[in-house]
């Protein structure tokens, strides 16, 4: 219907080992919007961390396609608007992605600070005192304003996260992929992450998130899609999926994790 | 066995052992540099696993590691060197080129093999969670590498890399036996012409030592300097 808010159109995606033995991910196909809080659940190997990677190619889908404003971007080349052959650079499409991991993955030799910079600068060509600036006013913003110099080891896992976050912020990138982003933290520090991610997605931003809080996901997102063994089972409303569970595996995993 | 009058003797020789230190000052820093690039190179190639070239690599690094040292030099030495003219002057005035190359050449091939081993067991500790990190960002392989991962790698390895700087210094007396002038040579050749060993011998080691130890320990100086990060 509404194609002009379509961002990411992922098609029958496979991923498979060993030959077709292990099949993390076995067709799976959904369309992310503008503005879409797209949360994914369901049990461990259920594929639903590989289909998130999958998004922005750190997994290299076997089968599929992931078409990203128009491109797919699991083809070396595509074509572009004047019918030429284009060599695809995976790079511009990336840092068009943000992107948050379990272990937080802050580059432990720099300071929070040229954390946050380094990519804007390198990639981006920001000038350094404009992303400073911005640095600034994102770390104010999850309030984490006076560690800018510190390290990452001399930071709590939840700030950690919080600047993993403001990092992949930095980039301005037009969705944002969450990848089990409270899995690693000590219990009290889940709030404040969580907290952050409401906050985000408050503002409008396109979020992927993979996530065993399901508090969260029923508050925050506003479609839910339930994995098991590689294939989407079960996609609707928090109040559809949480409420009115129509497949008997999805009405089991409720069980045991509500 | 020592005598005084045999340091006095010896005394006289002091020029050639001044020239011995330049000599395996010169030797050990251009190998230093040549064989760390060769060893990126190496460790680079082997790690991108592109066939044919990871293989032969890999080939390298192994008939490097499993052959003498004097071998390695005699064959740069007599065998590639002899069939390539190279200019014959002399480098500060009494470094013989023609002979101070290919000691270059043959120390520079067999610390790239040891060092690239070092750089990639470095590279390969770092977690792929750091790259993965980095590419999500948009940066590119090569710059992920540059920035992020090698970094970390150099920080982690540096005592072994330190460890092999200091065995370049030591390595690079073999030298002589293809007529460099560097300290082992002072050593001969005032044996020569003194008839007394012990004394020059004396003070080889005394001068080895006196590299080899501040060596080891500038590069502690910026293990901690690099070891920031580590620190809560």
């Amino acid at each position: 219907m509404e194609t002009r808010d379509e961002l990411i159109k992922v098609t029958d995606l496979k991923k498979h080992y060993k030959e077709g033995v292990l099949k993390a991910l076995d067709g799976v196909s959904t369309t992310i919007n503008k503005g879409d809080v797209l949360v994914i659940i369901g049990p461990s190997g259920s594929g639903k961390s590989t289909f998130l990677r999958s998004l922005n190619l750190l997994e290299v889908p076997t089968s599929g396609s992931v078409v990203f404003h128009g491109i797919d971007i699991t083809k070396k080349t595509y074509t572009d608007a004047e019918g030429k052959t284009v060599k695809l650079n995976i790079d511009e499409h990336r840092r068009r992605m943000g992107m948050v991991f379990q272990h937080f993955n802050l580059f432990p030799h720099m300071t929070i600070l040229d954390n946050m910079t380094l990519a804007p600068i390198k990639v981006r060509k920001m000038p350094r005192a404009e992303a400073e600036l911005k640095a600034f006013a994102l770390l104010k913003r999850v309030g984490l304003a006076d560690r800018a110099d510190a390290y990452p080891i001399q930071l709590s896992g939840g700030q950690k996260q919080r600047v993993a976050i403001v990092r992949a912020l930095m980039m301005e990138p037009e969705v944002m992929l969450f990848d089990e982003p409270t899995s690693a933290l000590d219990p009290e520090m889940v709030g404040e992450v969580l907290q952050v991610m409401t906050e985000l997605a408050k503002t409008g931003m396109t979020m992927v998130i993979v996530t065993h809080e399901m508090g969260f996901a029923r508050e925050v997102g506003k479609r839910i899609i339930f994995m098991d063994g590689g294939k989407m089972i079960e996609e609707g409303t928090p109040d559809q999926i949480f409420n009115h569970p129509q497949s008997p595996r999805l009405q089991d995993f409720l069980k045991k994790v509500l | 066995m020592f005598s005084s009058a045999g340091f006095a003797k010896t005394w006289q020789y002091i020029e050639l052992f001044k020239q011995g230190l330049i000599t395996t000052l010169s030797l050990s820093a251009l190998t230093v540099i040549f064989g760390f690039i060769l060893a990126l190179i190496i460790a680079l190639i082997r790690l991108s696993r592109i066939r044919p070239f990871d293989w032969l690599a890999t080939a390298y690094v192994e008939v490097f590691r499993a052959t003498p040292m004097l071998v390695q030099l005699f064959i740069v030495y007599y065998v590639i060197f002899g069939n390539i003219s190279v200019p014959s002057f002399k480098l500060f005035g009494f470094i013989r080129f023609e002979r101070f190359l290919p000691g270059v050449v043959a120390l520079s091939m067999n610390s790239g093999a040891y060092l690239s081993e070092i750089i990639r067991a470095g590279i390969q500790s770092i977690d792929m969670g750091q790259t993965e990190a980095a590419r999500s960002l948009g940066m590119s392989k090569s710059m992920t590498m540059k920035e992020i991962i090698l970094p970390q790698a150099i920080k982690n390895i540096l005592p072994a890399i330190a460890n092999e700087f200091v065995t370049i210094i030591k390595e690079s007396s073999i030298c002589y036996t293809i007529g460099v002038q560097e300290i082992m040579y002072a050593v001969n050749a005032t044996k020569g012409a003194t008839y007394r060993i012990a004394e020059p011998l004396i003070i080889a080691t005394v001068v080895y030592f006196c590299l080899t130890f501040p060596t080891s320990k500038i590069i502690a100086y910026f293990e901690r300097r690099m070891s920031r990060g580590d620190k809560r």
